[in-house]
């Protein structure tokens, strides 16, 4: 059944009503469903559709004198270069050589993540999950897409997406392995489903033959994916 | 609500599709509608509110999987837009301001993107209240066989499964909703993180090593 809001506005009503314009994106493009998607594939090479829909919009809600554009810039940028797995990066290096630090992280990780500066929104309450040869930590969101985004950013697209979302649960061992992450029978794994207010990130373990790499070079070699769990850190020049 | 969002332990989905080379925004479009998402957000009408993921959670199964992720935020954001009356129907097909609409300033400007980036966000946490807790570290518990057709943060797959208390977190607010997509109310109570053997959840086919541990509101729980 049609779910009807209360507040006067019917979706389908809306829907039917955007013919054209800014509100266009919003027209279910039935068509389109049967073809592979945008979204199966990651990314598409023409401009899309939504590319011109979000222009108008822009350009609509700057000439109503209620978006700044160059506020819109800084939010990209903000994202683009600021706030980052090379974030989470760090954090993970400093608790691979300070065993303080480790031990601070484990136990309360907002703020021991807040002593290298990270935290805000969506990484209000941390939770650090420490891999070992006997555990290994794997982090999704099977309702949405939460993620911490003071120290990894914006999640990527295969964390949000269906395939990810829907198996990481009942086969996290066969989702690791699409990650070429191959985990003895022996090894346990644990899975986190971010249902409510909590965030996760993953200590990856520290690969072997590293003992003589700065702090820097080490959070050189961790990757985003390692952080979520579905991916070890590889020292240099090859697997760990 | 038991919605295609609802995805857990879920099949036929395909294989995990990845970038090597993904960037925040794959497409300047994507940084430029989570930009204006932000800009929008302050001129929200103050006021009872749908809980936003509700709003996610109610597309049409065929559109919530074909539309891409800041499509459907975009979505959601043009519906506040026309509910607040912020702009209109008219100016959304036409792109252009109706010209009786009083000129208004941005109240996002550059300067306080770092700031709003740094700022806690929306934590539900609630600690104005003392809220005794139900459950403590070791507490078998099972999750409800509830099926309401609000928003819940109790999933499918966990639904009538007995588990054990790993960790108390506190307080925080419910965010379940009623029907319609408006809260319940604050209803502060102690969130847990609760391990399900994965056995339980999936049968012989999981590892008996294996686990899957969630964040619960007591609500969605009873002593086992």
């Amino acid at each position: 059944m049609e779910k009807r809001s209360k507040d006067g506005i019917d979706r389908r009503d809306f829907i039917g009503a955007a013919a054209s314009g800014a509100a266009a994106f919003v027209t279910p493009d039935l068509g389109q469903a049967q073809q592979p998607s945008a979204q199966d594939l990651g990314h598409q090479v023409v401009p899309s559709d939504p590319a011109l829909r979000v222009k108008a919009l822009e350009s609509l809600l700057v000439e109503k004198g209620m978006v700044d554009p160059k506020a819109l810039d800084a939010v990209a940028d903000a994202y683009e270069t600021k706030i980052g797995p090379r974030n989470g990066a760090r954090v993970v290096a400093r608790a691979w050589v300070d065993p303080e630090y480790k031990r601070r992280l484990l136990t309360n990780g907002t703020a021991a993540i807040a002593e290298l500066g990270y935290g805000g929104s969506q990484g209000e309450h941390m939770t650090v999950l420490e891999n070992t040869p006997k555990v290994h930590n794997l982090v999704v969101c099977t309702l949405c897409s939460c993620y911490p985004w003071p120290v990894l950013g914006l999640p990527p697209t295969w964390y949000k997406s269906a395939p990810y979302r829907s198996r990481a649960v009942i086969d996290p061992r066969g989702v690791l392995r699409e990650f070429g992450t191959e985990l003895s029978d022996e090894v346990e794994v644990r899975v986190w489903d971010s249902t409510a207010d909590l965030r996760y990130l993953v200590l990856p373990e520290r690969p072997k033959g590293t003992e003589n790499l700065t702090e820097e070079q080490l959070a050189a070699l961790v990757t985003r994916d390692s952080m979520v769990g579905v991916q070890k850190v590889n020292a240099p020049g090859g697997p760990a | 609500m038991n919605g295609i969002h609802d995805m857990g332990g879920m099949h036929g989905m395909g294989p995990i599709v990845r970038d090597p080379d993904e960037r925040p925004f794959h497409e300047p479009w994507e940084g430029r509608a989570w930009g204006l998402i932000r800009a929008m957000g302050a001129f929200r009408r103050p006021g009872r509110r749908k809980n936003f993921r509700y709003e996610h959670e109610i597309l049409p199964p065929v559109d919530y999987l074909r539309m891409r992720y800041y499509e459907r935020f975009i979505h959601v954001m043009v519906m506040h837009l026309l509910e607040d009356g912020v702009v209109t129907q008219a100016e959304l097909d036409s792109s252009k301001p109706d010209p009786a609409a009083a000129r208004t300033t941005p109240r996002l400007t550059p300067a306080m993107v770092a700031e709003q980036m740094a700022r806690r966000g929306g934590s539900l946490r609630n600690d104005k209240v003392r809220v005794r807790a139900k459950y403590r570290t070791g507490d078998r518990v099972r999750a409800l066989n509830i099926n309401p057709v609000g928003h819940t943060r109790l999933p499918r797959y966990l639904r009538g499964h007995e588990g054990t208390i790993v960790t108390d977190h506190g307080v925080f607010n419910l965010q379940d909703t009623d029907a319609d997509g408006y809260a319940l109310g604050e209803r502060p109570q102690h969130v847990y993180t609760v391990r399900f053997t994965a056995r339980d959840l999936w049968g012989d086919q999981a590892n008996r090593r294996d686990s899957v541990y969630a964040d619960l509101w007591e609500d969605h729980l009873e002593r086992a």
